[in-house]
């Protein structure tokens, strides 16, 4: 597991192919968010804030429990609170913690200009190297959860890193070690899925039908999945969106009508050539400086032919 | 051109409209490098000309509002020259003619022929385009007054009309280097009269009837 979250599968904006002798063999990695075992502690936030020396400014409070109330480059993780009243009339908390979803079809790496400022490691983690980044924002109108954001101070994209550097070094990533309910797990996401499968069982007997696993395929599934007792619903906790993917303008976007649009505009330069070396210039010859000379001549009649010296007539 | 002191020149170009399509050149060449660095990782290289990705992205959208500012500038001076009109229709279906230098068969063209007014349009169009969407794409001071759905869109649209304009211009450049004649006139700002009779024979008739107004020849 260590070596290989340090193998780069995916780059972006680069258009050869990743070093890919060396494969996950072994699975990819996930982090799993019980739902139904959140208690919204926000051990997870402060972990976070810890392990990557993040101090967010102290803000106000909003009227809910969310705090800080958006994620931010300073907040990678985030409790979301939901008071939901369900049909028999009870109140259900739902929490989420909210973040990055480490897709395996990442919108921000798609969209993304600068080579190397977003990574996808061979384990599923998708990673920001800020050093890279330009600060464009690509990567926030390519992704499909509204998770990265740009600093102030430096004009980056920061996000969650799935604890990528703890990670490479067989650890789990902070908040999991916090979490105190098991609410939070970390492993290969086949295990993950297992784990998942077992607690929606035990959710679905007790009653909660529509419980279910959150692994969306519309971005290719994800790296961090929740386990939600309304997966019918994804909607319900804080507008997790129920079929996330690319936006298709982001493909129209990113996609091959780039590399088509640069082959046309070179086509373009090419034409032009060629049409030089085939046809030629278009230039005015004796014959056109003399039919404009007698043009001249009538139109004023009584002066001398024109021609002594070089007079200048404004239009 | 041993006789070029013996032909009548014309001006065609004030130094003031001059000055003004080379700001507007310069602007644009600028624009269109570090864009293109943005574009697609094959020209990312472009973006060393301007001191790294960071510098390109921060000065990519002033180059693009100067572009836009010195075009509004040139479009008011040249907009009532560029009116199409019934021959230029005519002018375009004989597109054959114009590309294989048959040009005494076409229909005499004033100040511009059918194909600058049509790429003076297009780059109405694109500029109106890419300034709109540019502003929406402006991460610094802009698009967190936008939501996320106008901003993926507004990166498209940014994209394609600055695909369309980068393909225009190319069109443009190789026509003044095609054209003999172009180039000096909008560098030193004249024309002699054979190139105004050959290439703008409507304009040409125009200036002369204007300088010397029909006062009884006899």
């Amino acid at each position: 597991m260590a070596l290989q979250s340090l193998d780069i599968a995916r780059r972006s904006a680069t258009t050869t192919p990743e070093p890919q002798v060396r494969q996950s063999y072994t699975g990819t990695v996930a982090k799993l968010i019980d739902t139904s075992k959140c208690i919204g502690c926000k051990a997870c936030q402060v972990a976070c804030m810890e392990w990557n020396d993040l101090r967010d400014d102290i803000g106000t409070n909003v009227g809910s429990y969310d705090n800080p109330p958006d994620l931010t480059d300073r907040s990678w993780t985030v409790m979301r609170f939901t008071e939901y009243e369900n049909p028999k009339g009870d109140l259900e908390w739902l929490i989420r913690k909210d973040g990055c979803m480490h897709c395996a079809d990442p919108g921000c790496l798609k969209a993304c200009p600068s080579p190397g400022a977003i990574v996808q490691y061979a384990n599923g983690i998708v990673d920001f190297h800020e050093e890279n980044c330009i600060g464009c924002g690509y990567c926030v109108t390519g992704c499909p959860f509204d998770v990265p954001r740009i600093s102030k101070r430096d004009k980056k994209a920061y996000k969650c890193t799935l604890c990528s550097d703890r990670v490479a070094v067989g650890l789990e990533p902070a908040c999991i070690k916090a979490c105190p309910t098991g609410a939070l797990v970390f492993g290969t996401k086949e295990d993950m899925q297992q784990h998942a499968a077992e607690r929606v069982a035990d959710l679905k007997s007790r009653g909660f039908e529509q419980a279910g696993l959150y692994d969306p395929s519309g971005v290719g599934g994800t790296h961090v999945m929740y386990v939600l007792h309304h997966a019918d619903r994804p909607q319900l906790y804080a507008g997790l969106a129920a079929d996330p993917h690319i936006s298709t303008f982001v493909r129209l976007w990113k996609g091959k009508t780039k590399p088509l649009a640069l082959v046309v505009m070179g086509l373009t330069a090419l034409a032009g050539f060629f049409h030089f070396v085939r046809v030629g210039p278009n230039e005015v010859d004796e014959r056109d400086e003399a039919a404009a000379r007698q043009a001249l001549e009538s139109a004023q009649p009584r002066r001398p032919p024109p021609g002594a010296g070089a007079a200048e007539r404004r239009p | 051109m041993s006789d070029t002191e013996h032909r009548d020149t014309i001006v065609r170009y004030t130094p003031r409209v001059r000055t003004n399509h080379w700001l507007l050149a310069l602007a644009f060449v600028l624009a269109a490098l570090s864009g293109l660095a943005l574009f697609h990782p094959a020209l990312f290289w472009l973006s060393g000309l301007f001191g790294g990705g960071p510098w390109t992205r921060i000065l990519h959208p002033f180059i693009g509002v100067v572009m836009a500012l010195v075009f509004v500038f040139l479009a008011a001076t040249v907009w009532d020259d560029n009116r199409l009109q019934a021959a230029d229709w005519q002018w375009l279906r004989q597109w054959r003619d114009v590309v294989n230098n048959r040009e005494e068969r076409l229909p005499e063209v004033g100040r511009y022929n059918a194909g600058q007014k049509l790429l003076f349009f297009v780059i109405v169009l694109c500029l109106t385009g890419l300034v709109l969407s540019g502003i929406v794409i402006w991460r610094a001071y802009f698009s967190l007054y936008f939501s996320i759905g106008v901003i993926r869109l507004a990166a498209l649209v940014h994209a394609v009309c600055a695909f369309v304009l980068v393909c225009s211009i190319l069109v443009h450049i190789y026509a003044a280097i095609w054209v003999k004649g172009s180039v000096h006139a909008m560098v030193r700002g004249t024309v002699t009269s054979g190139w105004a009779w050959k290439h703008h024979r409507a304009w040409f008739r125009q200036i002369i009837h204007a300088a010397h107004p029909r006062t009884g020849p006899d």
